[in-house]
């Protein structure tokens, strides 16, 4: 996570230990209450979450800025559109 | 000194665990050991026969027993407000039932399952129908026998809920009920789940997507059911889809019980932080506190078959323990159960931690043996038979 590029987020949500479908059903809950421009950081353990996020954010329209990976924690850095 | 064994719910897993522990106990262990279940009503539902009351074809009255005459003699059933627990005081070693009884323990486990939490999804209340009770299963029966055609959308409202595969069940059997009517051209089928794919266990998914397909039944995926407007029949989901309905049968949402809450025993929805492998409740490893079945925050299926095999493991350990033999039984993540394809057809899901499911091709076979576990359930699970 100290490789990102990404200075500031706005909000984190951490799915740390859930198995799928939970990160993406917190993800999705936590994405409401973001502004148009705002960043989140979701952070997962779970393989799965690589491809699911990535969907998730082409389906609907958010922008997937940045994913990192170190010592089995996935990050993913989401913008609101 | 006597044991205290105090057992908080008198569903699937609490009577399995008071049933198999009293079995374990041998000699003195067993006269010095108390067994205590505390449920709220006494009375044991088996649920997944709700899943056939909207068809009709289960008869709801024939799913309750009393808890009583499930317990071995010898175990001390409270229900009613004497066996309602209104408070857990793992440091004091105490419970509080509602008649303001104060009860201590030597070891606790907690089976007090969940609870449907409509209030989370506003709309739900109103606009939306569920099989997750007896009451709204017996409604719903009511609105499909009116039924003359339309728009249903099944599917799940958020999760965890119980029985993944239970929404699915549902909708194959519906598709299937309605050709049996007639109803079926007049009738579009759409079915909601909130990741990428229709089941969250990949193989599973491969397996029901082209079943779903081949029945005509559309499916919207990262579908995160977010409100429903009952008065213009619209469910809306967090990612900005909008989907009329003339019918919605939606899992409801799921929380754990209040008591859990109110004790500060659970995570922010209600469901105890628990060891995988040990099943004691977290933070109190030393204390001989467990937790088991649809209570627990385990990444498994909130099922029967899950609070079966945590029962075994919990039994076992306790068992061992009293008996001065201590040993720590693993639950290994086993999780066994059916699904109905329609057609008087279903498959067979197995599977742990480690080692995702592979279902077989749908069978009568498996459909025949779901019926027959649905008939033989009160012979074979609450006594701790198998
Ligand atoms: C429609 C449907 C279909 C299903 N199909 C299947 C299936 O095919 N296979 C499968 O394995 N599972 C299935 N399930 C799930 C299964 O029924 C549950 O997972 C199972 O009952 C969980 O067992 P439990 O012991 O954790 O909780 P429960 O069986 O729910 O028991 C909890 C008990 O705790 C008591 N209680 C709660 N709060 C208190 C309190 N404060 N004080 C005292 N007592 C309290 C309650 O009265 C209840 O008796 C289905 C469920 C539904 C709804």
């Amino acid at each position: 996570m100290a490789t990102s590029q990404i200075g500031k987020v706005d909000t984190v949500v951490d799915a740390k230990g859930q198995v799928c479908p939970m990160p993406i059903v917190m993800l999705a809950k936590a994405f409401k209450d973001l502004a148009v421009g705002q960043i989140l950081m979701l952070l997962a353990t779970d393989a799965g979450a690589k491809k699911d996020v990535a969907a998730w954010a082409e389906k609907t329209g958010n922008l997937l800025l940045e994913t990192s990976e170190e010592g089995g924690v996935l990050a993913f850095y989401l913008q609101k559109v | 000194m006597r044991v205290q064994v105090a057992i908080v719910g008198g569903g699937v897993g609490g009577t399995l665990i008071a049933n198999r522990l009293r079995h374990l106990l041998h000699g003195d262990a067993r006269h010095e050991t108390n067994i205590t279940v505390y449920d709220a009503h006494g009375i044991h539902t088996y649920q997944p026969g709700w899943l056939y009351v909207p068809f009709a074809r289960q008869d709801p009255e024939k799913l309750l027993r009393p808890e009583a005459r499930l317990l071995q003699q010898g175990i001390t059933l409270l229900s009613g407000h004497a066996g309602n627990v209104q408070r857990i005081l793992p440091a004091e070693k105490r419970l509080l039932t509602a008649d303001g009884e104060l009860h201590g323990f030597d070891y606790l486990v907690l089976a007090t399952g969940s609870r449907n939490a409509p209030e989370d999804v506003p709309g739900f209340a109103e606009g939306a129908d569920h099989f997750y009770s007896e009451e709204a299963s017996r409604r719903l029966q009511e609105k499909l026998a009116h039924f003359a055609g339309g728009r249903i959308i099944t599917g799940v409202a958020s999760v965890p809920y119980r029985c993944p595969p239970a929404p699915l069940e549902f909708t194959f059997m519906l598709e299937a009920d309605l050709r049996e009517r007639g109803l079926r051209e007049q009738t579009e089928l759409h079915y909601v789940f909130p990741i990428n794919r229709p089941f969250p266990i990949q193989p599973v998914s491969d397996f029901v997507a082209p079943l779903l397909e081949e029945r005509g039944i559309t499916v919207h995926t990262f579908f995160n059911v977010e409100a429903i407007d009952p008065a213009r029949r619209i469910v809306s989901s967090m990612e900005g889809e909008e989907l009329p309905y003339d019918l919605l049968v939606l899992a409801p949402p799921h929380k754990g019980q209040d008591v859990i809450a109110a004790s500060g025993l659970g995570d922010r929805d209600g469901w105890i932080p628990t060891d995988r492998a040990t099943l004691r409740v977290k933070g109190y490893e030393e204390a001989n506190i467990f937790a088991v079945g649809d209570a627990t925050d385990l990444p498994v299926s909130k099922s029967g078959s899950a609070a079966h095999y945590q029962g075994h493991v919990v039994a076992e350990t306790i068992a061992a323990d009293v008996q001065h033999r201590p040993l720590q039984h693993q639950y290994h993540g086993r999780v066994a159960c059916f699904l109905e394809t329609g057609h008087g057809q279903a498959t067979f899901l197995w599977f742990d931690y480690e080692h995702p499911p592979k279902p077989p091709k749908p069978r009568r076979l498996w459909h025949l043996e779901k019926a027959a576990l649905n008939t033989f359930y009160w012979q074979l699970i609450p006594p701790a038979r198998i």
